[in-house]
């Protein structure tokens, strides 16, 4: 049961306490009642008469059987009824959103066919486990785990790196206990993640471009991408 | 006879067409296959209740909730990254299956059957070069959509499960095309496998048992790209699904995507 609000209460006394003070007066015509913002605030005191008790006195309102219809409380909306749902803006997906997604589709496919069409996929030599290129490299996605390997003991680079960055990744959403999603709040977090990324985003780009014959630095520029890369 | 003819209306071709097509959209057939709200269904109005219809009766479009925020439809908040990467992945069964057809993954086979891919089979080299680009396109767009859904802070409660999820999914993404990588048994795939699978040898504990199991021998041969292939054909594939259909299911569960900002 929600708490009666403390202005109804002194409402309900100060009209208390004005039809005790006309009763001791002796005024007997009903006395206009406050009336602000209409009806709801027509309250338990209304037919507050001369007479001493409530049931002895006819209210107003006497139906042709005799029932009687009177206003006990005014519970305003909100002390009661707690609403959660926000009314948000909202819009039908179809046709705004499938729309949008058709064509995203649509340009995907085109970007993709005809790329496909000018740009053909890598195919060397059969393998041959006899003759071992120079680089050897592997795929570009995990070419900065390469490169770190060619920094730390295997067990740093290929283990402890990628295990503690992968698991920290996993569990950001319980580590990060900042629940605001505007990037002025969490500037921390987001210099966290941009490192991360660009770590790996520069690691793989010097694998992939600045790494040559036997895994040594070399210039992209100087020796040229072709003997170096390939996806 | 002649008078009978001028009495009936002359209807023209044209009218009779419409009229067959009234008298078949009007029909059990028709009415059985576009449930209501189909845009092809006879006096199809774009209402509200069609317009709930549409995204309610289909089988495809009720990944969607009915109504979505008003900013999710926004293409600068999304970018579109997660559903592209979903729509690569289909572009990539879609294509695989194609190269299914033409591929036996075995030793002596498997390089002649990609260079006849390339040289005798129609659409074979444009069909192979979609399925690898599209693979190098889903690695990043993943990644992209990793990135997006961080800057978002869509990461956050009550999100935090379908964001492991997403990880699994871009370490299945990496394990699909790495898996794949060996598969043209080329001087590339042999050797970019040998680099990739060295590293596994490293893990502790377990590693070298891992990287035996994954060879199918201590040395990549003719095992290993049998397993490669049933693991890139059939089993990643599976397991993302499933993983991926969790993932939808969350973004819903979890109230829709995140935001705004």
């Amino acid at each position: 049961m929600a708490e009666i609000p403390e202005h109804l209460l002194k409402r309900a006394q100060a009209a208390r306490d004005a039809a005790l003070a006309k009763k001791s007066g002796g005024g007997a015509e009903e006395e206009a009642a406050p009336k602000e913002g209409g009806s709801s605030v027509a309250t338990a005191e209304r037919p507050a008469t001369a007479e001493a008790t409530r049931p002895a006195a006819p209210p107003p309102s006497v139906g042709a059987t005799g029932h009687t219809q009177r206003l006990l409380t005014v519970v305003k909306a909100g002390s009661i009824q707690d609403v959660k749902a926000v009314p948000t803006d909202k819009v039908h997906v179809w046709p705004h959103l499938l729309l949008v997604e058709f064509c995203a589709v649509l340009a995907m496919t085109a970007f993709l066919l005809v790329f496909s069409t000018f740009v053909n996929a890598p195919l060397l030599g059969a393998a041959n486990y006899n003759l071992t290129p120079n680089p050897s490299k592997a795929p570009w996605y995990f070419l900065g785990l390469q490169e770190l390997l060619k920094m730390f003991h295997p067990m740093v680079a290929g283990v402890a790196i990628p295990g503690v960055g992968l698991a920290g990744l996993a569990v950001a959403g319980y580590i990060d206990k900042n629940p605001s999603n505007k990037p002025e709040d969490r500037k921390f977090a987001i210099a966290l993640f941009t490192f991360f990324i660009m770590f790996w985003a520069v690691l793989v780009i010097i694998g992939s471009f600045f790494r040559g014959e036997g895994f040594n630095y070399i210039l992209p520029w100087r020796q040229g991408v072709h003997e170096i890369f390939d996806l | 006879m002649a008078k009978r003819l001028a009495d009936k209306p002359r209807v023209s071709p044209g009218q009779r067409l419409s009229q067959r097509w009234d008298k078949m959209q009007g029909g059990q057939v028709w009415n059985s296959i576009f449930r209501p709200g189909s845009i092809f269904r006879k006096g199809y109005t774009d209402s509200p209740r069609n317009r709930s219809y549409v995204v309610m009766n289909s089988v495809l479009y009720h990944l969607h909730p009915v109504k979505v925020k008003r900013h999710a439809v926004k293409v600068s908040y999304t970018l579109c990254l997660g559903g592209l990467s979903f729509f690569l992945f289909i572009i990539l069964t879609v294509t695989g299956i194609f190269l299914m057809f033409f591929y036996r993954p075995t030793d002596v086979q498997a390089w002649n059957d990609i260079k006849s891919l390339h040289t005798s089979v129609t659409f074979g080299l444009l069909v192979r070069n979609m399925h690898r680009w599209g693979a190098h396109l889903m690695v990043i767009s993943v990644f992209l959509h990793m990135a997006r859904v961080f800057y978002h802070g869509a990461y956050k409660a009550p999100r935090e499960f379908n964001w492991v999820i997403g990880v699994i999914l871009l370490t299945l993404t990496l394990l699909l095309s790495f898996t794949g990588y060996l598969l043209p048994w080329d001087q590339l795939a042999l050797w970019a496998v040998t680099v990739g699978t060295n590293m596994i040898g490293y893990s502790p504990v377990v590693g070298s048992q891992v990287r035996f199991v994954l060879l199918g021998g201590v040395e990549i041969g003719p095992e290993t790209l049998l397993r490669w292939y049933v693991l890139h054909v059939l089993m990643f594939p599976f397991v993302i699904v499933i993983f991926m259909a969790v993932h939808f299911w969350r973004v819903r569960k979890d109230g829709g995507i995140s935001g705004p900002l």
